[in-house]
């Protein structure tokens, strides 16, 4: 069953240079690497089409300069698009006019920045509350909904620090819980770990994954780290040059690269860490003695030591608990090491 | 073989060739000016060609005149239909009176109801107890006791040497002009910021109004608005705001991008995002400009006595006028006392702490107990005030005056070291002045605007040489030629002076931290002095003259040539001077091969903020009377000549833009040499 679509983005372009527009247009909507060059223009984002559907981790991986970051202010309108369309909730985004984007923002959109982006001179709890003082709300009102927010994100004790005094990790939650405290549905980060070490980077992940398990967001993601892509996307936008060379599930993109661009990025990956036991477990479940269930979520990796460690194979279920496979400890050995059969 | 490899290599890329064809160009530039130069009365004598040193008069550009029609014009004639333009600057004049006269009646004078001889003093003004106490206070709030104890120290000796009169009219002049300056200049910075278009018509004149010498623009003023404290403080505001300008911009295009999505992911309208998120995130910066702004004004606010401003620049104009040492140095110390102590305060505030938010449950003077203290002491020396004048007024038998003092060292320096003086004086004179005033004196007019272009030009391309020459061209037509060389040799020796002494200083200063606390700590001083006080040592000792200027000069335009080659040398990459020890250089090798020329875009700017403040500060000198441009706008001033002020004003204007884009551009190139830009 398919969800329905919160953010759609159609052939979107975003060119710089000397009128973009009429260039565009000159070349019917599609000018190659070539015309970009001879005119002098940069394609930050060459006709990229997204659907985002509600509820999901959409994760847009690209290197720097590959335009993931125009891409994702493109679709919050941040940057002005040069051609293409974008639906939010089935309305056009790109024909809103300031007043009616002021409140899609105010209400319905929320974004965490590469670094930070706190207001220097505001406390935690003002930066919190920031977004709902700019909608008027009185200061007792959003200053609780404030406190809540930095509660979920762990800060509690801190309301009365200014940013300078925060660790780069610290910053960024209180960079989450001003993009979360006005309850958006769509919520976008622009590489938000990007700037932090890697200790703590695993720590924000799982910090953002414990988050989302209970907010259920639309979110849109945007890293340069594939493997932060692959532990955290639902799906995968992988970014080349401005243009969007595959979207997957990081399992797809795995198993199928697309382009060697992509291949090039997942050769490195241990299949373990992407390989559902959905897709590794042999279908069908004979009547047998079994060790146990297992989710069909779960990668190999996270499996593998209950099932190395068994006597019998697993059973694999699915969400509703229904039995669809089963797994030994042969299969996932298989994966682990590399040796794909499938 | 060894030839193969030659020709393979250009010439101009291997630095040890001799004759490059720059060096080619700048030796035989500077040659054909020097013959040229030296001969050039020979060559007047021989041809009968008296065009060669002095501009033809029929020629000149009426350009005096018309300035001076047009603004009578502007002040007898100019009708909008309902008022006329008199009644504009009339209507300026109320607008800044009121604010000023209350500021000074609350200081000084008394809040009076009713007019002249009838008036009731309804307000006494604050005692000079209740001002101490209010700046204790603001340097409490805005850092700590040292700074209280600077800021009460400071204004204490105003009140025990006699100065507290004229230094509170200063101070009037400073409360009314800084926050005039710095909404005029916070509101064209954002108005720059938010238009380009906007911004590229006011970056111009900007470049001019910081460029003209302050006296040029006195004299429009002085005509506009007549002599008094509302000129002065019309003039001050013009010459404070520039720079505010610049930095709001500045600050808030500093700002960084994703703070500003951040404002706009959040829903801020245009309004919100400036008030909410711009102008706060750059307040830091903001206040460095309120500082420059303060300064500024105080700077001006003292030159600004010759067209009626009062307090204690007119006290130092006064005794330099009629050579009272005493007298002038201790105003001159007041003024030095009062700026430093707005400096350190206004900085404080620029860096102040974060603080914490006192908790409300706490009764009134709990919570602001240092307000509450401060509000006490002003009530409670108002009232005592009417009763015991002591607490009122500072008593005068306990004043101490310095003035005799002043007046029995400088007459021993004068007796004792007379001959030593006089002797480095001669010296200096034979060995650097006079030949220097020589050759810029002797260039001709027709081969100077050629020399200036072509310079220009090979710096920066023809578009500068074209702007160069015309400028030049220019100051020839004005037939201000020679007092334009003046200006140019008193310029160029001041700032050789201030380079050779600034530059090690800077070095040095950049290399070892103990040199740099003790430097630093006297070019913050020499900064923070108005322009004004370097006069009166000088003329004290050197008596007037192109001596007295020069040295003058070199000790204001000492500061930027000493902190941009402490900069520099501080700001180059430690890899780099590692890189340099691993290979074996010696200290002097490190100096000379790595720091030295990586420091050197740094070093181009330290000059070019020399010649600014030395071509500004000259103008100043023609008090102690130089025959150069200065003096040209001075005797302008004097006289209400609006057309002379501004075409002279003009002339020093273009000296110092031609100056400055020429450095700009050098220091640019190497920029780019170094692969720094």
């Amino acid at each position: 069953m398919e969800r329905p679509v919160i953010l759609d983005c159609r052939g979107v372009w975003k060119l710089y240079g000397q009128n973009p527009r009429e260039f565009l247009t000159r070349h019917n909507g599609a000018p190659s690497d070539q015309d970009l060059a001879d005119n002098r223009i940069i394609g930050a984002v060459r006709d990229a089409s997204v659907k985002i559907r509600k509820g999901e981790i959409f994760v847009i991986m690209g290197l720097s300069g590959s335009g993931k970051s125009t891409l994702v202010r493109c679709l919050s309108r941040l940057v002005e698009p040069t051609a293409g369309e974008i639906r939010f909730e089935g309305s056009d985004l790109l024909s809103m006019s300031d007043e009616e984007l002021i409140h899609v923002r105010r209400k319905k959109m929320g974004m965490v920045f590469q670094h930070f982006a706190l207001l220097p001179h505001l406390t935690v709890l003002q930066n919190a509350a920031f977004p709902l003082d700019v909608q008027g709300v009185d200061r007792r009102t959003r200053e609780e909904k404030a406190r809540q927010m930095i509660e979920i994100v762990g800060l509690t004790g801190r309301e009365d620090y200014y940013p300078r005094q925060l660790s780069g990790g610290q910053q960024q939650r209180v960079g989450i819980a001003r993009s979360l405290v006005a309850d958006p549905d769509l919520w976008f980060l622009d590489e938000p770990f990007s700037a932090l070490d890697p200790l703590i980077r695993r720590e924000m992940q799982d910090e953002f994954l414990r988050l989302q398990s209970m907010l259920h967001k639309t979110i849109v993601f945007i890293t340069h780290d594939f493997e932060e892509a692959i532990r955290l996307a639902d799906r995968i936008a992988v970014m080349k040059d401005g243009r969007i060379e595959q979207t997957a599930t990081p399992e797809e993109l795995v198993l199928r690269p697309a382009t060697p661009y992509v291949e090039e990025f997942t050769r490195h990956i241990p299949r373990a860490k992407v390989m559902k036991l959905r897709s590794v477990m042999s279908p069908g479940v004979p009547e047998a003695s079994y060790a146990g269930e297992l989710a069909g979520s779960l990668t190999v990796d996270a499996a593998i030591e209950q099932i190395d460690g068994a006597a019998h194979p697993f059973k694999v279920v699915d969400e509703e608990g229904t039995a669809i496979g089963t797994i030994d400890a042969r299969a996932a050995i298989d994966v682990m090491i590399g040796r794909i059969s499938a | 073989m060894s030839e193969g490899l030659v020709t393979q290599v250009k010439p101009a890329t291997v630095p040890g060739g001799l004759l490059t064809a720059s060096r080619v160009f700048w030796i035989g530039l500077f040659a054909v000016t020097w013959v040229l130069s030296t001969w050039s009365f020979a060559l007047y004598k021989a041809l009968d060609a008296r065009w060669i040193i002095r501009f033809p008069k029929a020629y000149e550009l009426p350009l005096e005149g018309w300035i001076s029609d047009a603004i009578n014009w502007l002040v007898d004639d100019l009708s909008f239909g309902l008022f006329t333009f008199r009644d504009v600057t009339r209507f300026i004049s109320a607008l800044i009176e009121a604010p000023y006269d209350f500021v000074r009646d609350l200081l000084i004078d008394g809040l009076m109801l009713g007019q002249g001889q009838q008036a009731v003093e309804i307000l006494a003004p604050l005692s000079w107890i209740a001002i101490i106490a209010i700046m204790v206070g603001l340097a409490l709030y805005a850092r700590d006791r040292t700074l209280a104890l600077l800021v009460g120290g400071c204004f204490s000796y105003l009140a025990v040497f006699g100065q507290w009169e004229s230094a509170m009219i200063t101070l009037s002049s400073v409360l009314i002009a800084v926050p005039l300056g710095v909404a005029g200049g916070l509101a064209l910075g954002i108005a720059a910021y938010r238009s380009h278009k906007f911004e590229s018509m006011l970056r111009p004149v900007l470049d001019l109004m910081q460029t003209v010498p302050v006296f040029a623009y006195l004299v429009p003023i002085l005509v506009l608005f007549g002599f008094g404290p509302v000129a002065a403080l019309i003039a001050t505001v013009i010459y404070a705001m520039p720079p505010m300008v610049r930095i709001s911009t500045v600050a808030l295009q500093t700002v960084p991008e994703e703070v500003i999505e951040a404002g706009h992911m959040v829903g801020c309208r245009p309004r919100q995002l400036m008030w909410k998120v711009l102008i706060p995130s750059a307040m830091p910066m903001l206040m460095v400009g309120v500082n420059q702004v303060i300064m500024l004004t105080l700077n001006m606010v003292i030159i600004a006595s010759m067209i009626g401003a009062g307090g204690l620049g007119y006290d130092v104009l006064a005794a330099l006028r009629r050579l009272d040492i005493g007298g002038g140095i201790e105003a001159g110390l007041a003024i030095v006392v009062m700026a430093i102590a707005l400096d350190r305060l206004s900085q404080a505030f620029s860096v102040s702490q974060v603080r914490a938010h006192p908790d409300p449950k706490l009764l009134f003077y709990r919570r602001y107990p240092r307000f509450s203290t401060v509000a006490a002491i002003v009530v409670a020396t108002t009232l005592a005030g009417m009763f015991v004048p002591a607490i009122q007024e500072y008593p005068e038998k306990f004043t101490i005056t310095t003035g005799t003092f002043w007046n029995s060292a400088m007459e021993w320096i004068n007796v004792n070291f007379f001959d030593a003086i006089e002797a480095v004086k001669t010296l200096l004179f034979n060995v650097l002045l006079l030949p220097v005033k020589r050759f810029f004196a002797g260039i001709p007019w027709a081969w100077g605007i050629v020399a200036v272009a072509l310079a220009a030009g090979r710096v920066g391309g023809w578009r500068l040489g074209t702007m160069a020459g015309v400028m030049t061209a220019f100051i020839a037509a004005s037939g201000l030629w020679r007092e334009a060389m003046t200006t140019i040799y008193l310029c160029s020796v001041s700032v050789l002076i201030a380079s050779l002494l600034g530059i090690p200083l800077g070095i040095w200063a950049g290399q070892s931290a103990r040199a740099n606390s003790v430097i630093g700590v006297l070019i913050d001083t020499l900064q923070t002095l108005p322009s004004f006080v370097y006069l009166i040592p000088v003329v004290m000792l050197f008596r007037v003259g192109d001596f007295s200027a020069i040295v003058a000069v070199v000790l204001y335009a000492l500061a930027p040539a000493v902190r941009f080659a402490a900069h520099g040398i501080r700001s180059i990459d430690g890899e780099l001077i590692e890189a340099g020890k691993v290979s074996g250089c010696t200290e002097r090798q490190i100096l000379w091969r790595i720091k030295l020329p990586l420091a050197a875009p740094s070093l181009l700017l330290g000059l070019n903020q020399t010649i600014m403040l030395a071509i500004s500060m000259l103008v100043i000198t023609a008090l102690v009377g130089t025959r150069d441009l200065g003096q040209e706008v001075y005797i302008a001033l004097t006289k209400a000549n609006t057309g002379q002020g501004i075409v002279a004003g003009l002339a020093v204007a273009f000296i110092a833009i031609i100056s400055d884009r020429v450095v700009t551009a050098l220091a640019r190139s190497s920029q780019e040499k170094l692969g720094l830009k």
